[in-house]
């Protein structure tokens, strides 16, 4: 493997990263958008403050590691990139902006009235994010950032791709979100609220396994070297995505949570790993590839350093987090139980 | 003082020296980068600062078994909690802007700053696993353990600082590559990484950090004090922030002294509009205080002799090298680099003698906090520190002008190519930001006003508690 294109697939390994965890944070944003009134919503709401409250800013981190990789390891192309897709990076930092922010203050809101007003940006910003980042991603596999940057403002991200990965973003995001949290339900004693979720879970999966489907055609058109891409070397990821999405619906179904949250994760990988391979070699389609976008040799050779301590440092302490989230000890499935214990275990 | 406010001034002297060569995006790209850095680096004092101290108030509340200190700890918890969500959006907005502002330096020197920044994404990795933990771990793990969840973060918010320093260090002294036939070659980013400059400037910022989040967290149980509120819980609550801002500020002067050594060679325009040396004079140049430039005079400065000489050259007889040694082209905005440098340094003498007197005054026996005055001054102590702070940017990124590289690329050159239209984001940025800051205050006030009724755990409206009740 040479230099720049080990670079290039840690460089992937973030996008997948940052699909799967912030792609499930942020599609909790539709969960609590279509929760319903104050109080029919307020279980899901609550369920989605402490279900994402303490990852979410772990997993917000793999977009500022995707940007650092891209900007030091592919310099000319992040500034093409940035140059041309001005306006949905503009509007997708809004939204990552606003739903960081208003998540937070929703959390510590003294009123219904606030809490109400800032879990409704954060829910809708939520769902803008993932939209435009998706346009991005579409304009880059469609071959519309030009190498030398300063391409067609808008109609680099208003194409069929383009609306068509974002719309695909969002709802992938959702189907994501809703399995973890079907599961936490269950896992917290909501039956009903599982119940709930699995329903509608079940049905965000079904459309969105239909609108990838009927999306191929126009992408076919419309991106030729992603389709050709996707239909050959990239195939076999592109059915595991297709197995691991089926495979959710019947364990959600079948009311295996725990597995599902398993092949729905495989799912989304897959599908974000099949479009990265699927146009390899280039990095921006049919402009630049990945061996001319590479910046200085000392410096790869400098980040593959920093991501292998990363890998060694942060890797376990983000297994521990998660570890944590998921253990008994913090899921104590009373609340009143849990208070408790705070109360014991601090002392205060 | 308000970056924006700052960013107004700036305007017009940038537009009446530098107008005829620049593109139309460039000054709105500048204020935009202003106001976002401006609000995150308040933020990330708190990030880099504000852990070290609740781990010493969670640590005496654990050691000594002392209630009031671990309940402190708890409530600075919740505090953090909201400052670093905003605090992490807003550095979010800056790794967006190198690209989508200055595509010209990311573009050309991308892979020759980069290193530190992505050490940096580590860093952050580090901190926000380790926020989650923390905040979240109350009453759900061993107090020990617990209590060692905040301490990492302590750490990466050293790295996180040096990291981004070293990429400041580097725009005002670049090292690392050369520059043959207009290609940038020769990259070695480890020299950029660990350039000379990187570790003095580094220590000024973290020191602030101390500073500023010091001083702001003492002066909301100063203020509390003044309102009456004399229980244990506020005399701590002042002490053990205020002990941190009391060895920072006692430090800063002495650091930002030795930052300032070899200006003269490492960027003489700068050291000319900080001093105001329009000409060099001959022989000892005096320390000239306040004061304008206009039209080549300098006009209504306080001049006391030999100082400028001593203090900026280390020597009595050699003189300030002034402005008539540099080319008009490469001069920065005078005044507004002048007037930033000595609010800092003015603010930072006053911090310093503030903390002396009261720790004297305690030596001998006198409580000053129990002096109205006392605790007035100490209320507004947080917010100089970020005038102090935000002076000390300005100095020194409007110092460095017209150079977003020094010497090598000119801020025009790594503008994008984009049109006026960019005041419109610069105005919807003003209103989200400023919608933010009311957000912050609005909840952070209301979290206090419940703590103060008694309330412990602030459930969300909605949780099961609250909503039984409607
Ligand atoms: C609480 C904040 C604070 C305080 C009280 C001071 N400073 Fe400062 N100063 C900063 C916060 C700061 C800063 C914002 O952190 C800067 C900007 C860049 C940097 O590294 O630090 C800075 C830059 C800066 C520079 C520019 C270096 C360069 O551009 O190469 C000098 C020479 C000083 N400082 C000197 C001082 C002196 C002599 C002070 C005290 C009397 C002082 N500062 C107090
Ligand atoms: C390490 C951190 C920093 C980096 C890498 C950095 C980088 C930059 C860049 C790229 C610009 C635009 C180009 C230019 O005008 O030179 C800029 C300008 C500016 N920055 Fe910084 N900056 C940093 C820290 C800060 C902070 C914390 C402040 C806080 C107040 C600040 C204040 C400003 C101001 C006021 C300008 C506008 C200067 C002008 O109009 O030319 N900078 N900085
Ligand atoms: C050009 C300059 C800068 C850029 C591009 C930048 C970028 C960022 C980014 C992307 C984040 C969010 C990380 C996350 O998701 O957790 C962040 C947070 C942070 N930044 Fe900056 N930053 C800059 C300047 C600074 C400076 C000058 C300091 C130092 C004093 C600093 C210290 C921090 C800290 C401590 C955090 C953690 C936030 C918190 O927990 O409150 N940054 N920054």
């Amino acid at each position: 493997m040479t230099l720049e294109l080990a670079v290039a697939c840690a460089l992937f390994a973030g996008v997948i990263a940052y699909a799967v965890l912030g792609g499930a944070d942020f599609g909790s944003g539709f969960w609590d958008l279509t929760a319903g009134g104050t109080r029919r919503g307020a279980p899901l709401r609550t369920l989605i403050d402490s279900s994402i409250g303490p990852v979410w800013e772990a997993n917000h981190v793999w977009l500022v590691y995707i940007l650092v990789t891209w900007w030091t390891g592919f310099p000319e192309s992040f500034a093409a990139a940035m140059t041309t897709l001005f306006v949905p990076l503009v509007l997708a930092l809004l939204g990552i902006v606003l739903r960081g922010a208003s998540f937070a203050f929703r959390k510590y809101a003294e009123t219904l009235g606030q809490a109400r007003l800032f879990g409704a940006v954060f829910a809708t910003s939520s769902v803008l994010a993932p939209f435009f980042l998706g346009t991005v991603a579409g304009a880059i596999a469609s071959g519309r950032v030009p190498a030398a940057g300063h391409g067609d403002p808008w109609g680099s991200w208003i194409n069929p791709t383009s609306l068509l990965t974002g719309a695909i973003a969002v709802g992938t995001c959702a189907f994501v979100s809703g399995t973890f949290l079907t599961h936490d339900a269950a896992r917290a004693g909501k039956s009903e609220l599982a119940a709930r979720l699995r329903a509608r879970t079940l049905v965000v999966g079904v459309v969105v396994g239909a609108a990838v489907f009927v999306a191929l055609a126009p992408i076919d058109h419309d991106a030729p070297t992603l389709a050709a891409g996707l239909t050959g070397r990239a195939l076999p990821l592109v059915a595991a995505s297709a197995l691991g999405g089926a495979a959710t619906l019947v364990l959600l179904a079948r009311r295996r949570f725990g597995p599902a949250r398993g092949t729905a994760v495989l799912a989304v990988a897959a599908v974000v790993a099949g479009w990265g391979l699927g146009q390899y070699p280039w990095l921006l389609v049919d402009e630049v590839t990945v061996a001319e976008a590479a910046g200085a040799r000392a410096t790869l050779q400098g980040l593959l350093v920093a991501v292998g301590i990363a890998a060694v440092v942060v890797g376990p302490a983000l297994a521990y987090l998660f570890y944590l989230t998921q253990s008994e000890q913090w899921n104590e499935r009373d609340q009143g139980k849990a208070e408790h214990a705070a109360g014991e275990l601090t002392g205060s | 003082m308000s970056p924006a406010d700052l960013a107004t001034q700036l305007s017009d002297v940038a537009t009446s020296t530098l107008a005829s060569a620049e593109p139309a995006g460039l000054l709105p790209a500048r204020q935009q980068m202003a106001l976002s850095l401006g609000w995150h680096i308040i933020l990330a004092c708190f990030g880099v600062a504000f852990p070290a101290i609740i781990f010493v108030m969670h640590l005496r509340g654990i050691r000594r078994d002392d209630p009031v200190a671990l309940g402190l700890a708890k409530r600075w918890a919740k505090v953090s909690a909201v400052l670093f969500a905003i605090g992490v959006v807003s550095g979010t907005v800056l790794s967006f802007e190198m690209g989508l502002l200055w595509p010209g330096l990311m573009g050309t020197f991308g892979d020759v700053l980069g290193l530190p920044f992505a050490f940096e994404g580590l860093a952050f990795f580090l901190e926000a696993i380790f926020l989650g933990i923390y905040l979240y771990g109350w009453g759900r793990m061993p107090p020990k353990v617990h209590l060692f969840m905040v301490a990492p973060m302590a750490v990466t918010g050293v790295i996180g600082t040096y990291c981004v320093l070293a990429v400041n260090a580097w725009m005002n002294n670049p090292t690392g590559f050369n520059v043959v036939d207009g290609e940038v070659v020769d990259i070695r980013p480890w020299a950029v990484l660990f350039n000379e400059h990187t570790a003095l400037q580094f220590a000024h910022m973290w020191v602030a950090a101390y500073m500023v989040v010091g001083f702001s967290i003492a002066g909301v149980y100063a203020v509390g004090m003044l309102r009456g509120r004399r229980d244990r819980h506020h005399r701590l609550g002042f002490t053990v922030p205020f002990v941190f801002a009391t060895v920072a500020a006692l430090a800063q002067p002495f650091v930002g002294h030795v930052l300032g050594d070899g200006l003269d060679e490492r960027q003489p325009a700068k050291l000319a509009a900080f001093e105001l040396a329009e000409t060099t004079d001959d022989g000892a140049s005096p320390l000239r205080i306040g004061g304008v430039l206009i039209d080549g005079e300098v006009k209504g400065a306080l001049e006391i002799p030999y100082l400028g000489s001593l203090i900026s050259m280390g020597s009595l007889s050699e003189p300030v090298p002034g402005l008539d040694r540099i080319r008009d082209e490469d001069e920065p905005p005078v005044n507004l680099t002048h007037w930033a440098f000595q609010t800092m340094i003015g603010i930072g003498l006053l911090l310093m003698l503030g903390v002396v007197m009261y720790w004297f005054f305690r030596w001998r026996r006198t409580d000053l906090l129990r002096n109205r005055w006392f605790l007035r001054f100490a209320a507004v102590c947080g917010p100089l520190a970020v005038v102090a702070l935000q002076a000390g940017w300005i100095a020194t990124e409007v110092g460095r002008q017209p150079w977003i590289v020094y010497g090598v690329m000119r801020t025009t050159e790594a503008a994008g190519e984009h049109s006026a239209g960019l005041w419109w984001i610069l105005g919807a940025s003003t209103v989200v930001y400023g919608t933010m800051t009311v957000g912050a205050i609005v909840v952070l006030r209301s979290m206090a006003r419940r703590w103060r009724e008694g309330e412990t755990d602030l459930p969300s409206p909605y949780g099961p508690d609250r909503l039984a009740n409607l």
